[in-house]
């Protein structure tokens, strides 16, 4: 590891402050993504602010909405009762994901801003656009079997890692950003970035911001929601595919509103807007799902590695759709 | 108590391996990927080797060298013991205080869960029926 200095703040401004006064400096929370990267070469910062002593970690539980603190770990929030009782989806998501040791470190601001596991990104010798930009991209013609095939770019195809994030876009969730003048808050959509041809820049953030929390709003669409993550070992490992779905159903059976996200298949957590169009309205069927997971992947584009994961994620869709929909009909 | 001298980048792990003698913490892979450095912080089980020893000031940091108390063996260890839940032994530390921080998550341990939420652990001899019948057994007991 690059040899660096270590500051511990004691306030959100104290951050932004150092953060600013640095401009190589990272934020340290759980550790588990930043430590992994320093010590591969990727990331080299020369100030590490530690951030773990400011008061992020609680969960605060109100009618209009749930905001979780940037510094709540994965285990915290996976064992928080109105979290399961609200967002099935999210805590499904978090025992999905990592390990034990790693869920009890690993913070939501800090999950939120996850690295790719691309391998040209991390081995720090191959030509990467997202850790050298303008270098290339080596994947794109290598071995490419966990990339994604959605929201790609000439530039890169490097997949978004996380669980917690996609079940956070099934659940419209709100990023919340202390920034100069006060808190800023980002819908996913506005908060994570396509890679097009700048895929070093990942999300909306700019120097300075401090990630405080991520607001969910509960409603009866939520509850009834649910994570499916498909891999190649039954555990501690990341997703090939992945769904987080909610279905609400109106009083005649019919599919009153829906929300789908998609993990393991896109370049950042991805909402599958043209699928919902499609539910909304309509009467839950085995038939119906399928042509929503068709209309999911009508823009995809795959590589002779990942193919497979087009056909794997439309059958996780339709799994989850159905499990969700059984006993309404 | 003893005072020593760590540059910022010194993890937890090598401050108790290099600095403060405890070697019964074991590096494997150093990135995250085996659970061999598992120890418990205040009471939870995290990955030593993912964190900054600096990051730890006035927390309790438990490793396999404080699990035997005065009676003997911690019930996690003798259970290891008595199922024979190990073959070479490298990623034995990391398992058992692992399991002694799963125990303290008060959930109700079936082979099932108990594989699932041990699965940061590695174990390349290939323990694990006999590592998940030991934490069963103490699970069990209460």
């Amino acid at each position: 590891m690059q040899p660096f200095t270590y500051h511990s703040v004691d306030s959100v401004a104290h951050a932004r402050a150092a953060l600013l006064e640095h401009p190589q400096a990272q934020v340290i929370a759980g550790g588990t993504t930043l430590l992994d990267l320093m010590k591969a070469g990727v990331e080299r910062p020369d100030v590490v602010i530690d951030i773990n002593r400011l008061p992020l970690a609680a969960i605060e539980v109100s009618p209009e909405r749930v905001r979780i603190g940037a510094l709540a770990r994965n285990s915290d929030v996976a064992d928080d009762a109105t979290i399961a009782r609200e967002f099935p989806v999210l805590v499904q998501a978090f025992a999905a994901g990592a390990s034990g040791q790693l869920r009890n470190m690993a913070t939501v601001g800090g999950n939120l801003l996850q690295r790719t596991r691309c391998p040209y990104f991390r081995d720090n010798i191959s030509r990467c656009n997202k850790r050298v930009p303008g270098s290339g991209c080596d994947a794109r013609e290598g071995y490419s079997r966990m990339h994604a095939v959605l929201g790609t770019s000439d530039a890169c195809i490097a997949t978004h890692p996380g669980d917690m994030a996609v079940a956070l876009a099934a659940l419209d969730a709100h990023v919340v950003v202390m920034r100069e003048g006060g808190e800023v808050r980002f819908t996913f959509d506005g908060f994570y970035r396509l890679p097009e041809s700048t895929p070093e820049d990942e999300t909306a953030l700019v120097r300075g911001d401090v990630i405080v929390a991520v607001d969910i709003a509960p409603s009866p669409l939520h509850r009834r929601s649910r994570y499916l993550k498909l891999r190649d070992r039954a555990s501690y490992e990341f997703a090939l595919v992945s769904a987080g779905a909610c279905l609400d159903f109106a009083d005649d059976g019919t599919i009153a509103r829906s929300r789908l996200a998609l993990g393991g298949v896109a370049t950042v957590p991805w909402r599958a807007r043209d699928a919902e169009r499609m539910l909304d309205g309509a009467a839950p069927a085995i038939e119906l799902f399928r042509r929503a997971a068709d209309a999911a992947f009508t823009g995809a584009e795959t590589t002779p590695h990942n193919a497979f994961k087009v056909e794997l994620a439309k059958r996780a869709i339709v799994r989850v759709l159905s499990t969700l929909a059984e006993g309404t009909s | 108590m003893r005072e020593v001298d760590l540059v910022p980048e010194t993890t937890l792990l090598d401050a108790l391996r290099e600095h403060a003698g405890l070697t019964g913490t074991k590096k494997g892979c150093d990135r995250g990927q085996c659970g061999a450095c598992t120890v418990l912080v205040n009471g939870r089980r995290v990955l030593s080797c993912l964190t900054l020893a600096l990051m730890h000031g006035g927390d309790e940091v438990t490793t396999i060298e404080g699990l035997a108390g005065d009676e003997g063996l911690h019930p996690v260890q003798q259970a290891f013991v008595e199922h024979d839940a190990f073959q070479c032994g490298f990623c034995t530390s990391g398992q058992i205080v692992s399991a002694v921080g799963l125990l303290a998550e008060g959930r109700t341990l079936d082979a099932a869960t108990i594989r699932e939420r041990m699965s940061g652990n590695l174990c390349r001899c290939g323990a694990y029926p006999n590592i998940v019948a030991a934490i069963a057994s103490v699970a069990e007991r209460g």
